[in-house]
């Protein structure tokens, strides 16, 4: 074990950069003074009150939580026919399509969010709402076949031939074959898409407006003015979220699953 | 007419290049047809064609008097099994089995009757409620047999079913395929490339090579009277001596004449013999005798095997195990006339 003395201390130190801020955050939501602090010097859940009973959070939250839901759901409506199509037949520049696909996620963020801004508000003067969601649909559609594309690399097809050949036809053989074989590829793109659009600043901070905006983009506005726990509170509560959504799909598929 | 008709069938996957060109097939009911040959013949297309998963650019496929040429898969009734077996992998074996059935929306006792007669028939019985991936090669093997089989196919299509298999196991399932083919009379087509695996199981092998079939015979008349060269050196025939037919003889080069006892009426260029059935003799023989100096020896196990330079080109035969020669000794063979091939 000792020829890996180096290695592990090197993982520790990893590791505390990593951990050692969520730890503050953690622990700053529950003190007491006015401005964040560290260590705190009393305990309280007051925060969390203020964080909750704030109308501009919880409208910001369950804006965020709706456009992630609905740009995702999007995302692998048009997605998986599209990584089907995708790994099924030799299309012509099919390598083109692929990195094309890929691009939103190499490009800069900001600079997606700007041609979008020029593209979706003043090409096409389309609603806030609706825009803020098509903007996100783009954003999270690459993931999406991305990774349902990942897991139909994997898919044996022949698999597919023998269900028509068994009285299957193609539509069947997709929802009753196809599809759950990859549905931890379809659960995994499915968080990773959600997460994605949930934290989504640079694209966001382009298409909100008026009483529209997103959890991510009130908070960094919050803090530019605010220096209190409250943020804190609200970054506890989407951990907290976090880990019991990761909880529950460690417990039905397993972590391994996502990892596919 | 036959029981299956392939009519003048082509593919073509760009337009341009022919996968298989205007082929022609008639297999009877009741009986297992392999198709032979080396990878890119278009063995496999062809089993694709009939099978439904590629539309012939033209020709027809006639199966029991009935035009299948533009009847969609799912509505052909033919059982495939493929080399990766292709079990559904969220199913288990009873299921694996049971899902042709249930497509055909039969009555739920009689699909459970059927699926366990099956699974007994293929000796599945104890494994019936375990995933694919606790089976072994060969139990998911048998699987996908069993799965194509309990729907009561037309026609048993099988893609180098057992490639993956070691080879002790390879040989027990293809008696295991012969026996239960023969017990429900399957009219059965078998692609393979091991023509020791097709000759041991098929009632007549058709031999391809570029999209066309080059001989379609019985196994037997395939190994002893091969027709064309490529099908010759497919089956282990390595010498080959051009001669030119002159009425009834055959000459070599320097007009040195040859007995063979089979000569064909079609027209012939070469004979052709296996190294086996040369014979290394001690004196010279005048009739179809030749002669040589060893060029290259090489230990078989059993024996050596020579390649011999002689007037005719480089001669491969294989020495018995009492006399050896050395490179550079000269020796003299005979080639027996009832062992010669022309084609």
């Amino acid at each position: 074990m000792r020829r890996y003395k180096g290695l592990t201390i090197f993982s520790v130190i990893v590791f505390s950069f990593l951990i050692i801020p969520l730890v503050i955050i953690v622990v700053t939501a529950f003190g007491t003074e006015k401005t964040i602090a560290f260590p705190i010097k009393g305990f309280t859940f007051s925060w969390f009150q203020v964080a909750l009973s704030s109308k501009s959070f919880k409208n910001a939250f369950f804006l965020s939580f709706k456009v992630a839901m609905i740009a995702t759901l999007m995302a692998l409506l048009i997605g998986i026919p599209a990584a089907y199509a995708l790994s099924r037949y030799s299309l012509k520049g099919k390598k083109l399509l692929k990195s094309f696909f890929l691009s939103p996620t190499i490009v800069p963020g900001i600079v997606v969010g700007y041609s979008l801004f020029l593209f979706i508000v003043i090409k096409l003067k389309m609603p806030v709402f609706e825009g803020l969601l098509l903007g996100h649909f783009l954003v999270v559609l690459p993931y999406v076949i991305r990774v349902v594309g990942g897991a139909l690399e994997q898919f044996d097809f022949s698999i597919e031939e023998v269900a028509w050949s068994l009285g299957c036809n193609k539509w069947l053989a997709f929802f009753k074959i196809v599809l759950p074989n990859i549905s931890s590829g379809i659960i995994s793109s499915f968080l990773l898409a959600f997460i994605n659009s949930f934290n989504n600043i640079p694209v966001s901070m382009f298409l909100t407006g008026p009483g529209i905006v997103t959890l991510p983009n009130t908070l960094m506005s919050y803090v530019e003015y605010n220096y209190d726990p409250t943020v804190s509170a609200i970054s506890v509560m989407l951990m907290l979220a976090t880990i019991i959504i990761m909880f529950i799909v460690e417990k039905t598929l397993g972590i391994s699953a996502l990892a596919k | 007419m036959s029981y299956v008709d392939l009519n003048e069938i082509t593919v073509s996957y760009d337009g341009k290049h022919n996968i298989l060109e205007g082929l022609n097939l008639k297999i009877e009911k009741g009986e297992l047809v392999s198709l032979l040959g080396p990878s890119g013949c278009g063995k496999t297309t062809t089993l694709r064609v009939v099978a439904g998963y590629i539309q012939p650019r033209s020709g027809d496929l006639m199966v029991n008097d009935q035009n299948y040429t533009k009847i969609p898969v799912h509505k052909r009734n033919f059982g495939i099994v493929f080399q990766s077996y292709a079990l559904f992998p969220h199913l288990t074996v009873g299921e694996n089995v049971a899902f042709g059935l249930k497509m055909k929306k039969e009555d739920k006792k009689v699909i459970e009757k059927k699926v366990d007669n099956m699974l007994e028939t293929c000796g599945l019985s104890e494994y019936k409620n375990r995933y694919p991936k606790q089976l072994s090669g060969g139990q998911r093997q048998r699987v996908a047999l069993a799965r194509a089989l309990v729907i009561e196919p037309n026609l048993l299509l099988l893609d180098e079913p057992l490639s993956n298999l070691d080879a002790k196991l390879r040989i027990q399932m293809r008696v295991e395929i012969k026996r239960l083919q023969k017990k429900l009379g399957i009219t059965t087509i078998f692609v393979t490339h091991d023509q020791e695996e097709c000759f041991s199981i098929s009632d007549r092998v058709a031999v391809m090579n570029n999209g066309i079939i080059e001989q379609y015979d019985t196994p037997e008349n395939i190994y002893a009277k091969p027709k064309t060269e490529f099908v010759a050196r497919f089956i282990g025939f390595e010498n080959f001596i051009d001669v030119e037919r002159k009425e009834d003889h055959l000459f070599g080069s320097q007009g040195v004449s040859f007995r063979v006892d089979d000569v064909p009426e079609y027209d012939v260029k070469k004979m052709t013999i296996r190294p086996d059935d040369i014979e290394i003799v001690k004196t010279p023989v005048p009739e179809n005798g030749i002669s040589g100096q060893v060029a290259v020896r090489t230990f078989l196990g059993k024996s050596y095997q020579y390649e011999v330079q002689s007037d005719f080109g480089s001669l491969i035969v294989n020495g018995s195990d009492s006399d050896v020669y050395e490179t550079g000794d000269q020796i003299h063979m005979v080639l027996p006339s009832h062992k010669i091939v022309l084609v």
